[in-house]
């Protein structure tokens, strides 16, 4: 919802907060994910992710969030899709060129990215190009599993 | 021997050290020299000849040609088509890309096709929304955005694999660049965004217009502190304004394009509009490059394209230097030879 969106941003240090702790929890559960198979929770957590990114943030279920890297504004809510910062075209005000109404998702991710811990830094990482293949799926799970494989090699 | 009627084509030029392309612009640029390039207004056409005419309005005055890739999302004679008659015909072109109109394998497919032509420089784009130009109900592709782009292409040339790892036999030995706005919202930002660009591959940069000096000015300054003047070549984008009215029109209804009220005033003050257009213009250039870290002027005189020769003339800033193009070093080339 686009009046909550710009309330995530606005707490983008809270969110910050919250993402991480939820991350070292999921990254922690990844041998029960493990054992319960990724592929059976693959749906009910997209749904989860869906419903909950969704209202936080117009989540688009790209797959491969990178939501801590763009001050808590969802990129993908671009019509250009742009993941690395605003176009040349954004309206004065901060509006956006091809939808004249929104405010432009770079502008929003500029000011929510000043708030946070690490994602002032990582707003400056050149984000690679999207794998269309994630469309739809968890990038919760997505994380826990490489995270959770990449501990356990390193345990091994 | 040389035959009279013989093209003298723009022969892929050996990469001296340090270097990444084949092209003159590279070459010009690294020399510390100021460069000047300018955009073709590409044909909505499917003549050849009209390609090569809107390019010989440029000889003399530009290391290198813009070739637009549906710029303004309007559909014209494509970039890359653009491209292949430039090079026969022996010019420098900038290929330019757009993630609107094609996905990754078509451009990682275009790229090498390109530098395969003679193509040396590729300016890499997102490109304007659909909803911009004369074909509103087409399907936006933006598939990738101008950085990751830039990163595919630096991966092609610098690692010789395509985006998938699968490995390139012989790389495109291009020189890439990048767009910038340092007029537009969110002004804060735009060193920031530009020093990503760079990192992630822009060997040069290409401006919008600029109309307000001071702006650029500290926009440069950022740069410098960033640490990215060093590492590519900014040319400052500018372009005569016809009118008064032409440029509120443009204020109002171009985005990312800063006209500041002094410069309409101005405008609106003179007996010929046009011609206070071409001299705001030439001061403009004259102002810029004194600027720290300018490496030189894009011209988009758009529609106008006559008017460059004017502007770069009048501005000086080439001192005495005739740029490359194909028929320059003709005269001494095709001597005849003694019969005895």
């Amino acid at each position: 919802m686009y009046v909550v969106r710009h309330w995530s941003v606005r707490h983008a240090r809270g969110l910050e907060i919250f993402y991480d702790a939820f991350e070292w929890l999921l990254v922690a559960l990844h041998p029960l994910w493990k054992r319960i198979g990724y592929a059976r929770l693959e749906a009910p957590f997209a749904l989860l992710e869906r419903a909950v990114k969704g209202l936080l943030f117009d989540c688009q279920m790209c797959g491969q969030c990178a939501l801590s890297s763009t001050g808590m504004s969802c990129s993908m809510n671009c019509p250009k899709n742009l993941r690395n910062g605003p176009c040349g075209g954004v309206r004065e005000g901060g509006f956006c060129e091809v939808k004249p109404e929104m405010r432009c998702v770079w502008v929003e991710a500029f000011a929510g990215s000043q708030r946070m811990k690490e994602g002032r830094e990582l707003i400056k990482v050149v984000q690679l190009p999207v794998d269309r293949r994630l469309q739809g799926r968890s990038s919760w799970l997505i994380v826990a599993r490489q995270k959770g494989e990449a501990r356990e090699a390193k345990s091994a | 021997m040389n035959f009279a009627d013989e093209p003298a084509p723009g022969l892929p030029l050996p990469i001296l050290p340090g270097h990444v392309s084949t092209g003159r612009l590279e070459r010009v640029l690294r020399a510390g020299v100021f460069a000047v390039t300018a955009e073709l207004d590409p044909p909505d056409s499917a003549d050849p000849e009209e390609v090569l005419r809107r390019a010989r309005i440029f000889d003399g005055y530009v290391d290198a040609i813009n070739s637009t890739d549906g710029s303004g999302a309007n559909c014209h004679m494509s970039s890359i088509a653009v491209c292949a008659l430039l090079t026969r015909a022996g010019y420098a072109p900038i290929m330019q890309i757009s993630c609107r109109d094609r996905n990754r394998i078509a451009i990682q497919g275009e790229i090498l096709g390109a530098a395969a032509m003679g193509v040396a420089n590729i300016l890499c784009l997102t490109g304007d929304d659909v909803g911009a130009g004369d074909h509103p109900q087409a399907k936006p592709v933006f598939d990738l955005d101008c950085m990751s782009l830039l990163a595919i292409a630096k991966g092609l040339r610098d690692e010789q694999r395509f985006e998938s790892g699968r490995k390139i036999a012989t790389p495109p030995r291009v020189f890439f660049g990048a767009a910038a706005n340092p007029f537009g919202d969110p002004i804060a930002w735009r060193a920031q965004r530009t020093a990503k660009k760079v990192s992630a591959g822009a060997d040069f940069l290409q401006t919008q217009y600029c109309y307000d000096v001071p702006m650029l000015r500290q926009y440069m300054r950022q740069l410098e502190d960033l640490g990215v003047l060093e590492k590519s070549f900014m040319l400052v984008g500018v372009g005569p304004l016809k009118s008064a009215k032409g440029a509120e029109w443009i204020r109002r209804k171009v985005p990312g394009v800063h006209i500041p009220d002094a410069v309409i005033k101005r405008l609106a003050g003179a007996q010929d509009q046009a011609r206070e257009g071409r001299q705001i213009c030439i001061d403009i250039v004259n102002e810029v490059r004194e600027i720290k870290g300018v490496a030189g002027v894009h011209v988009m005189a758009y529609r106008q394209e006559e008017t460059v020769a004017e502007i770069i003339q009048s501005s000086g800033v080439l001192g005495g230097r005739i740029p490359w193009h194909p028929t320059r070093d003709r005269a001494a080339a095709t001597q005849p030879e003694a019969i005895p």
